[in-house]
């Protein structure tokens, strides 16, 4: 086998795939950042409920992130997107792909929390109660913070996962980095060379993107920024 | 129009695609995993080193990017290979790297007690993974590998981006006759439910178990 590798791809002056490498790599990190703000949320909504005094409330969240964590997140991005279409609800690719991301990942990130949420001390919690703290107060200030801080790590992993899933979003069509390589490579026949820097693109995104959570997390949580250790 | 008979066969064909795939990563993943769980846990740092830059680089790809390296990356040498081949091959490297991870985790999770004990009784290196170390580790890593499976099996649908015949792209080929999403993908993802289900519990339960047994 002789193959001579090719890119100058990169440096052609008529058409600018270096820049659109750079615009998907652009599109990607925002659809990763918005499903990432959205699962953080919902799923702490649904650790919460997973974790009160509400059964059928408690129950939903099993029910619903069993389903979601027994599923392709593929599969429940045709379901949303292509159904909803179907049903004739006019929805962009881009929403589709940001809803479906923060559905799924919501419900990874409820067990991650959960798990953070039974790890503090039932003392702590009597203490706030016995304080005369409201119960949104003793939720708020006294559980998350810490429930959170304790599990960061585990959520960062899941999010730069995450950030690596919104490549089969090109599936549904949204013009993120996966969609541009693809569109080079029929334009170009140079797939091999494109995925090879597509790869590192992705390489040096998932660096960043856990160097940002972590950055977060730094000024979230004053303790362990001075402690250099989490409780 | 309603979904019909043949079409329902069609899926459950795509579904043995997705298992076939799902176990050559398995097994494959299985056989090259281990060997870079063994290489993490080496005496050379070298070693140590080569393994690790090769988890951190295939946990930073994306699996379709992986399999479209495979799907082209195997078409340079000049032969067409069928995408079960590629595909075969990137679930066998993506699993690798994490399996990799999972069993040295495993490994190193071994009471540093038995590593001593081990060594002080003069055992080689090799006796000392083979007869003191691997039985304890494998033990501790049946729960945490049952988990990965799901996993697996899930990933195995990104297989369609190489145009794959698993149980997602025969999903979206049975939809694109009927028009029926919402009936085709719940289809679609209840099998997946069914297969992995099954997997996740068990992996529950053997860790359940494993605690119990204050391992």
């Amino acid at each position: 086998m002789k193959y001579q590798f090719d890119f100058s791809f990169l440096w052609d002056p008529e058409n600018d795939y270096a820049l659109d490498l750079l615009h998907g790599a652009w599109l990607t990190l925002q659809l990763s950042a918005v499903a990432i703000a959205g699962g953080f949320i919902l799923g702490t909504l649904l650790a919460i409920a997973r974790t009160g005094s509400i059964g059928w409330a408690r129950r939903i969240v099993v029910v619903y992130v069993e389903i979601i964590r027994n599923t392709p997140l593929l599969v429940q991005t045709f379901w949303l997107f292509f159904g909803l279409a179907g049903a004739g609800y006019k929805i962009t690719a881009f929403s589709a792909a940001v809803i479906a991301m923060s559905l799924n990942v919501a419900a990874y990130s409820s067990e991650i929390i959960r798990a953070g949420i039974e790890s503090v001390r039932k003392g702590q919690i009597e203490a706030a109660d016995s304080l005369g703290l409201s119960r949104a107060s003793v939720l708020f200030d006294v559980i998350l913070p810490p429930a959170i801080e304790r599990v960061m790590p585990a959520l960062i992993s899941q999010y730069v996962l995450l950030m690596l899933a919104t490549s089969i979003m090109a599936q549904i069509s949204v013009e993120e980095l996966m969609a541009a390589a693809s569109r080079i490579t029929s334009e170009t026949f140079r797939g091999f060379e494109i995925f090879i820097v597509v790869a590192g693109i992705y390489i040096v995104m998932s660096v960043l993107v856990r160097l940002v959570l972590r950055g977060i997390g730094w000024l979230a949580f004053p303790r362990r920024r001075r402690l250099g250790t989490s409780l | 129009m309603h979904i019909t008979f043949n079409q329902i066969v069609f899926l459950l064909q795509g579904t043995l695609w997705t298992i076939a795939l799902a176990l050559i990563g398995f097994v494959g993943g299985g056989v090259i995993g281990m060997g870079i769980a063994l290489m993490r846990v080496s005496r050379s740092v070298v070693v140590r080193w080569i393994a690790a830059v090769y988890v951190q680089i295939v946990q930073g790809i994306p699996l379709p990017v992986l399999m479209f390296l495979s799907y082209f990356g195997l078409a340079i040498t000049g032969v067409q290979v069928p995408a079960v081949v590629a595909a075969g091959v990137s679930m066998t490297i993506f699993a690798a790297a994490f399996l990799g991870e999972i069993w040295r985790g495993s490994i190193q999770a071994v009471p540093k007690t038995q590593w001593e004990a081990a060594d002080s009784l003069g055992l080689t290196r090799f006796q000392m993974m083979v007869d003191v170390i691997l039985p304890q580790a494998v033990r501790l890593s049946i729960p945490p590998t049952v988990g990965f499976m799901v996993q697996i099996v899930k990933n195995t649908s990104y297989a369609v981006v190489i145009g794959f015949t698993e149980l997602t792209q025969s999903g979206k080929i049975v939809n694109n006759v009927i028009f029926q999403p919402f009936v085709v993908f719940t289809i679609v993802g209840a099998i997946y439910f069914c297969l992995c289900s099954p997997l996740a519990n068990a992996s529950r339960r053997l860790d359940l178990r494993l605690r119990s047994r204050g391992a």
